[in-house]
């Protein structure tokens, strides 16, 4: 049994640890591998280029998505549950960016006997850039 | 880049709006698959044991292993290419796709053996003057539920075409 947090200490402001990889084609070829994710513009520079980025390849948004659920996953524990999720793509996931999945609680309140806890997301990068703002809402057990 | 044409919208775009599809399974989810997935998504650190340690996993209150929030059961159809997810857009434009993110809401958790049904329409669409010309949003909705007719998952999909 492992429960990180439970309802009845999380206060709203409160900020969730930050989750962080650094990111390049040893995790997107992986990402690929499993999610079946053989799209050109992320295996390749040249149509990495000409979808528009000039850097070349670029990530998943996919997986940026993943690491927000396991960030989400490692704070609440295994008996926490996440009911929602919701993000947008705002900036490219490039060549060795270190992505750093922040959370901060804006509300926690009980809905049908759920104790549900709402963050507001992201997923910065090395320049401070916020590539991914969304949100969560998660549901945390009581302290017995 | 669309340029010369003064839309993207798609009669088959306003045809299909609203309209649920057939639904399709998904193979059986097998730990392996679950395993593979959380390797990859916490790539290059070890995956939290709820995601491929049975003993562990059957100690929570899950009862079992349970596949990462963002598992898809749907990658690698056998048949290829895959039967487009949506009507497409006006014809003789080349387009790039890209994905614009998604709401998604959740049920009951996917386990190994589960058999999840997937359901899809187009909710919505719009085309506004963006940073790479005519750009093109739809909102596909994706419903899935498993074989026990619970609620697993809803994703509220946002694509840009430009």
């Amino acid at each position: 049994m492992s429960v990180n947090v439970y309802f009845d200490d999380v206060r709203v402001g409160d900020e969730m640890p930050t989750w962080s990889r650094q990111t390049n084609f040893m995790h997107w070829n992986r990402y690929a591998a499993v999610n079946d994710e053989f799209v050109p513009f992320h295996m390749d520079d040249e149509d990495g280029r000409k979808a528009g980025n000039a850097a070349g390849a670029f990530g998943m948004g996919n997986l940026r998505y993943a690491y927000l659920a396991n960030a989400l996953r490692d704070w609440i524990g295994d008996e926490g549950e996440i009911r929602e999720v919701g993000c947008q793509y705002r900036a490219i996931n490039q060549k060795n960016d270190t992505l750093s999945v922040v959370g901060k609680v804006v509300e926690k309140e009980v809905v049908d006997g759920e104790n549900q806890v709402r963050l507001e997301t992201n997923v910065m990068n090395q320049n401070g850039e916020a590539t991914c703002p969304g949100h969560a809402v998660v549901v945390l057990p009581n302290k017995r | 880049m669309a340029t010369g044409v003064d839309t993207l919208i798609s009669p088959a775009m306003q045809e299909a709006k609203g309209q649920w599809s057939e639904p399709r399974l998904s193979p059986p989810i097998s730990l392996s698959d679950i395993r593979k997935w959380a390797i990859a998504t916490y790539w290059p650190e070890t995956p939290p044991p709820l995601y491929w340690d049975t003993d562990y996993a059957a100690g929570t209150r899950w009862g079992g292993v349970v596949a990462p929030l963002d598992f898809n059961p749907f990658a690698w159809p056998v048949k290829r290419p895959r039967p487009p997810a949506a009507a497409a857009p006006v014809e003789g434009v080349r387009l790039t796709g890209i994905n614009g993110g998604q709401t998604d809401t959740y049920g009951e958790p996917m386990r190994p053996g589960d058999v999840i049904s997937a359901r899809t329409r187009l909710a919505d669409f719009n085309e506004r003057q963006g940073r790479f010309g005519l750009m093109l949003y739809t909102y596909n909705e994706i419903e899935w539920t498993n074989q026990n007719g619970e609620f697993v998952r809803r994703r509220i999909a946002t694509g840009i075409r430009y």
